[in-house]
């Protein structure tokens, strides 16, 4: 995988350029900014390339759920740390290190992607690199990256966390609670960030859990428990890098709840009318990346004009993508091997 | 020495964690206590550290080691009854068996499931799973009926770069004997001519080779000499030595002790009847168990069962044909 491009931001002049404490937490909020707004855009795109048939299957938006996603991905380190994300972490994958082209070739079916025409949308990743390519079965991802970092102490490694994504809904699978149970009788440097964001596709959190909070759950099961306001950058960034760094010193497991409203449907095909209007109006339906925007002006941190830099610097980055994922070749019926197995041999028809 | 198809799969372990450091073991009651069957016995005083108990939590320990699995390891996953990887069942067929279609990286575990009917068992510690696993595309499939395959077998699931359900029957856990394990084997995905003969095939796996055995030998007493193959794996499934068979004899009966719709008896007929039906010169037959729950109680469990008895009375009539 590609190392992470640069930030395109240039800190503007600040009240805090003195202070080296203040000054790192501004390039990491606006280093993260970038991220969502990266993710953010790019998944405008893909919603306008689904509209316009370009994109076969569904498409999953993130919308709402920068701030946690991008956050997690900014604390995690490509190389060392194990990460599988979820359905709305288009923003963490780009944080963690993906590269922007991978997910547009995958929608696209490009043969030169990670997944090669054969499985599309948020299935992605490449999983000897430690970025796991999740299936769609909720709940499962948490006992692979535990086993993950199980590995890596047979291994005798040091250092290293292992996180993963879920949401409501997700928190109800019986995968979710065998593994959150497992990574805490092992003592494991597990990372879960759950994302409570109202429904679990249509089905509101009423119907979904009966406690009163998600996170209380994380006593139940042996794990550190933390809340975040997930429509705050500052808070979720703050809170996942303090859960990181306690999973990294040897803390053991940590649960993030962080609380937002899905600000699309479940996917391009759902035009979210269940949403209650009531809830549309309270206070995690505050959009992220606004609200990132809004602090990083009233902070002084860019001008008005640098934002519109930024986005347009973005945009021609996720044109460029686009524009070399669609000129790709697509795959082959004739050429495709269809072999399952890696052990030819073994394969079913084709004994030698 | 006489050594047991239990202590075949033991040692097999043993052999497994000794030569490869990738290797561990981690199920219910596998660590200090050896084990539901004692598979693993003694094996954590061995290698402290590499055989560990494990949650009750099937989906989990698959999960866990599919990941284990990524980051360079070749776990090995006991079920401790077959019957219980149907908690485990989506992790096996949905993630563990796509995972190298998806991403080109190999899914190295290996899930021992104690398989099959034993006296007294009922319904929830008696099934056979193995035609539900090789329904899914990306997963290897075995059945070893002797010690010596026991033994082979599991040391190659654990060394293919793919994932293997391996079904161990727990029938033969301790009725099997064998004189010392075996120093060189048949390769998974052959099938292996138990007994030559000329007027009927029985095809058939794990522990319903030995009552098809049994039934050969009867039959023998009046003349008839009944050609038994064993499939050793079921997945994938040696069609051309069961075709090979066929065109000797003529005749076929597809024995299994799973329940009967759509398992591997089924599979072993559809091949034969479509590549080739110009070999036979009766309709093939196949004998499974009945398709009711498995029951507890020993009078109902020795009709449900495909037995010695069953099996010539099916050759009986297929050789009337």
């Amino acid at each position: 995988m590609a190392t992470r491009p640069q930030s395109v931001i240039s800190p503007a002049q600040s009240d805090d350029s003195g202070d080296d404490q203040a000054d790192n937490q501004r390039d990491l909020f606006l280093a993260t900014y970038r991220w969502m707004l990266l993710a953010r855009l790019s998944e405008d795109r893909l919603s306008a390339l689904w509209k316009a048939g370009k994109i076969v299957g569904g498409v999953y938006l993130g919308r709402g759920q920068e701030a946690l996603s991008a956050a997690l991905g900014v604390n995690l380190r490509k190389g060392s740390d194990i990460f599988a994300p979820l359905i709305r972490d288009q923003a963490g994958r780009l944080a963690f290190g993906e590269p922007l082209i991978e997910s547009m070739q995958t929608y696209l079916g490009s043969r030169l992607g990670p997944m090669r025409g054969r499985d599309g949308n948020i299935h992605r990743g490449r999983p000897r690199e430690g970025y796991y390519a999740m299936i769609s079965h909720l709940g499962c991802m948490v006992s692979a990256i535990a086993g993950g970092l199980m590995a890596k102490r047979f291994q005798g490694d040091s250092d290293f966390v292992g996180a993963t994504c879920i949401g409501d809904g997700g928190m109800s699978t019986g995968s979710f609670h065998e593994a959150m149970n497992m990574a805490a009788v092992e003592k494991l440097p597990l990372i879960v960030l759950a994302a409570n964001n109202q429904y679990a596709y249509s089905t509101p959190s009423s119907r979904q859990f009966a406690c009163a909070d998600l996170v209380d759950r994380a006593i139940g099961y042996g794990f550190a428990g933390h809340s975040v306001d997930g429509t705050s950058l500052t808070d979720c960034l703050a809170t996942i890098g303090k859960a990181v760094a306690a999973a990294r010193a040897g803390g053991g497991p940590q649960l993030i709840v962080g609380t937002i409203l899905r600000l699309a449907g479940h996917a391009e095909h759902d035009d979210a009318s269940y949403v209650d209007p009531i809830i549309r109006h309270k206070p995690f339906a505050v959009d992220c990346l606004r609200a990132a925007e809004e602090m990083i002006l009233a902070k002084g941190w860019l001008a008005q004009s640098d934002l519109a830099t930024l986005r347009n610097a973005v945009m021609n980055e996720i044109d460029d993508a686009v524009s070399t994922a669609q000129k790709e070749p697509v795959p082959d019926a004739g050429t495709e091997d269809w072999c399952a197995l890696s052990s030819r041999h073994l394969v079913d028809g084709h004994l030698a | 020495m006489s050594i047991t198809y239990l202590e075949a799969i033991r040692e097999a372990q043993a052999k497994a964690l000794a030569d490869d450091p990738r290797v561990y073991i981690y199920g219910q009651d596998v660590g200090e206590f050896g084990g539901a069957f004692k598979a693993t016995k003694n094996l954590s005083k061995e290698f402290p550290g590499r055989v560990l108990d494990a949650p009750i939590s099937e989906d989990a320990i698959v999960g866990s080691a599919i990941g284990a699995a990524i980051e360079g390891m070749r776990p090995i996953v006991e079920m401790q009854f077959a019957d219980f990887s149907s908690v485990g069942f989506n992790q096996i067929v949905n993630h563990a068996a796509t995972l190298y279609w998806r991403t080109e990286v190999p899914c190295p575990i290996t899930v021992r499931l104690p398989s099959g009917g034993n006296l007294g068992s009922g319904p929830f510690h008696s099934q056979c799973m193995e035609a539900l696993y090789a329904h899914y595309p990306g997963l290897i499939v075995m059945t070893p009926a002797t010690v010596e395959d026991a033994y082979s077998m599991l040391l190659e699931a654990v060394a293919i770069d793919d994932p293997v359900v391996f079904c161990e029957h727990k029938y033969l856990y301790y009725h099997l004997k064998a004189d010392a394990l075996p120093t060189d084997a048949l390769p998974a995905g052959k099938a292996r001519i138990a007994r030559p003969g000329r007027d009927a095939t029985i095809v058939t796996y794990s522990a319903m080779l030995h009552e098809a055995l049994a039934a050969a030998e009867e039959l023998a007493l009046d003349a008839y000499q009944i050609e038994v193959v064993d499939l050793r794996t079921v997945k994938p499934i040696d069609t051309d030595t069961i075709l090979a068979s066929v065109a000797r004899t003529g005749r076929l009966l597809a024995v299994g002790e799973a329940f009967p719709w759509g398992g591997v008896t089924a599979e072993v007929i559809a091949r034969v009847v479509t590549e080739g039906f110009e070999l036979l010169d009766a309709p093939p037959q196949r004998l499974n168990a009945r398709d009711t729950p498995i029951p507890y109680h020993p009078n109902l469990w020795a009709a449900h069962r495909p037995t010695a008895p069953a099996i010539v009375n099916a050759l009986r009539n297929l050789l009337r044909m």
